[in-house]
């Protein structure tokens, strides 16, 4: 255990390290990741004025922080991709993390936790300045700013895992954007990305209950944003927790019949 | 002694897809494919010795690499045994990866924003190496690859060859039993390969490590390997003492001296491979080199003489032109 902590800890230093060195380009890349909740605010904020002041519950305000909440678990959710598998393979830079004697998926996690600790930082001053145009109306009790704080992790987790799983798809064939694709359409429609769970069908809100998808979106932010039940909250988190070990299991057994696929044709 | 590295009919086959050019193939691949099977790695067996520095020769597509992924785990065999230090690579158990290491000419580890030196520190993180034995081993090899002044310059700002030596203490810094290099020295100018050369040596001498070196660069080879095993089309064609390798497959001996009379008619003795001035280049049939230079001192003013092996480059390349049913 202390190995794994002291692994943890030097990983995400490193990846602190790096990406303070492009302080610049981290914060343009969060900015272009704006246009997209800005819009959805937009369009959503007018819909609710035009309905006498809410849509399903939500009035602008609380629009406001669902989305401004939104930026920050968007980029929480930020793990290694299909296509990055697909890049490391190619590159060879897989077959230097297998020759390690630790599961090349700890170095994924550690590393992209040591960015968002960066990204974090960075995202402050956007929310204030997001928070100062659009004037959320957010007022978390402590338990929820607790569970949230828990919740947004175990999402980066959960997405880590899913994403991971389809990464692993590269080992069986190299083109596995269409599936990235198909999985990122339904990541829209079930996760809360696109509109609050609770403005969706009630057939979406009950399937999605099922999938991984709103774990690892939409809960944080319903955490922190809407006035979940202290049962309710902690049934999410418990969903999580349940996501997490569920994933790690399949992993593990995706990963045994996987490894033996890998060709190292990139070195 | 028993063998560190013992393999038995190893072989690694892969099945290619293939069919014609055209959409008409094309449209027929869709329900009815067809495959080829490559066979990268074909039943070769050998034994290595711990301490043993052994080079691992072929041309391109021989077979070296896919062999070098299988004794590190990377790959697993199609059939035949492998075990190294007691282990069985394609199982990787951590204890295995902890006792070796592969460096890989065209390939990094090192964080390229960041200084080698907080690569180096993840490296003892992941192979938990206590802090006072990582930082002496650390220290010895910048000294010994007089890296003091780069380790704390980013990684991107280094020249190929300082890279590659930052690569070599990342690779040995939990002081592995086994190194594999596959083409260390690759693309690097004269004096690198041999600060790199030296480098081997010496840790193989400190620490006893067993290396088996694939390289283009016979210099390399030469430099450090008394043993050779030459692979071709994924079979054994030789293994044994580098010497033993040049003394039955090199058909010439190089033949240089200096001559007072530079405008001598020299064909008579043999081919002359160069003039430079004075001084001649001849390459002389290996069974009358002993009747060549007796001439050529009676017949010419001849200066100085030498008569040495011909160069590895030109024995390996005729090993690889003999057909293998000719060697056994």
């Amino acid at each position: 255990m202390k190995r794994y902590f002291d692994f943890y800890a030097s990983m995400m230093r490193m990846s602190v390290l790096e990406q303070w060195q492009y302080p610049v380009a981290n914060y343009f890349y969060m900015i272009g990741m704006l246009a997209e909740p800005v819009i959805y605010m937009v369009v959503w904020s007018a819909v609710a004025n035009q309905q006498g002041g809410s849509v399903g519950g939500y009035t602008p305000g609380s629009l406001a922080a669902y989305y401004i909440v939104w930026t920050l678990v968007r980029q929480m959710n930020i793990a290694f991709t299909p296509y990055g598998w697909e890049w490391r393979i190619r590159q060879g830079r897989l077959s230097m993390s297998l020759m390690r004697p630790i599961h090349p998926l700890h170095e994924d996690v550690a590393f992209f936790a040591g960015w968002k600790v960066v990204m974090i930082v960075l995202w402050i001053p956007l929310a204030l300045a997001l928070s100062f145009f659009f004037k959320p109306d957010l007022h978390p009790t402590l338990l929820e700013g607790i569970i949230f704080f828990v919740s947004i992790w175990m999402a980066y987790l959960i997405r880590t895992i899913t994403l991971s799983l389809l990464g692993m798809v590269t080992f069986w064939t190299t083109r596995v954007s269409a599936l990235f694709e198909l999985y990122f359409a339904a990541e829209l429609i079930f996760s809360g990305r696109l509109v609050p769970l609770s403005l969706m069908p009630e057939w979406v809100q009950q399937a999605a209950w099922f999938m991984p998808f709103r774990w690892a979106f939409g809960f944080p932010i319903e955490a922190l944003v809407s006035s979940m039940t202290v049962n309710d909250l902690f049934a999410g988190l418990g969903m999580q927790l349940a996501w997490v070990f569920f994933g790690i299991l399949v992993v593990s057994q995706v990963w045994k019949v996987a490894i033996r696929q890998f060709s190292a044709v990139g070195g | 002694m028993s063998s560190v590295i013992s393999i038995s009919k190893l072989a690694k086959h892969y099945q290619v897809p293939e069919r014609e050019a055209g959409l008409k193939a094309a449209a027929k691949g869709l329900f009815k494919r067809k495959y080829k099977t490559v066979k990268a790695v074909d039943g070769i067996s050998f034994d290595i010795q711990p301490g043993e520095v052994v080079g691992f020769l072929g041309p391109n597509g021989a077979g070296k690499t896919t062999t070098l992924k299988m004794l590190t785990g990377l790959l697993h065999p199609t059939s035949g045994e492998v075990s190294v230090l007691g282990f069985e690579p394609a199982k990787r158990p951590h204890d295995y990866l902890r006792q070796i290491t592969l460096v890989m000419g065209n390939r990094n580890q090192l964080s390229w924003d960041l200084p080698a030196l907080d690569s180096f520190d993840l490296q003892r993180a992941i192979y938990s190496i206590p802090t006072d034995e990582f930082k002496k081993t650390r220290d010895e090899f910048i000294e010994l690859l007089d890296l003091k002044d780069l380790v704390q310059k980013p990684v991107r700002n280094l020249s190929l060859g300082e890279r590659m030596k930052m690569e070599f203490v990342g690779a040995l810094l939990h002081k592995p039993k086994i190194l594999f290099l596959d083409e260390p020295t690759l693309g690097l100018d004269v004096t690198m390969q041999k600060r790199i050369r030296t480098f081997v040596a010496e840790y193989n001498q400190r620490y006893g490590a067993t290396v088996l070196l694939t390289s283009h660069y016979m210099a390399d080879v030469e430099a450090l390997c008394r043993r050779v095993i030459v692979i071709h089309h994924g079979q054994l064609l030789f293994d044994g003492d580098l010497s033993a390798l040049v003394e039955k497959f090199s058909a010439f001996k190089t033949v240089g001296f200096t001559l007072e009379n530079p405008a001598a008619d020299l064909s008579q003795y043999g081919d002359v491979v160069s003039v430079d001035g004075s001084r001649v280049t001849m390459r002389v049939p290996k069974e009358k080199t002993s009747a060549v230079t007796s001439r050529l001192l009676n017949d010419l003013s001849v200066e100085d003489l030498t008569v040495e092996a011909a160069p590895i480059e030109d024995v390996i390349e005729s090993v690889f032109s003999v057909r293998k049913e000719a060697l056994e």
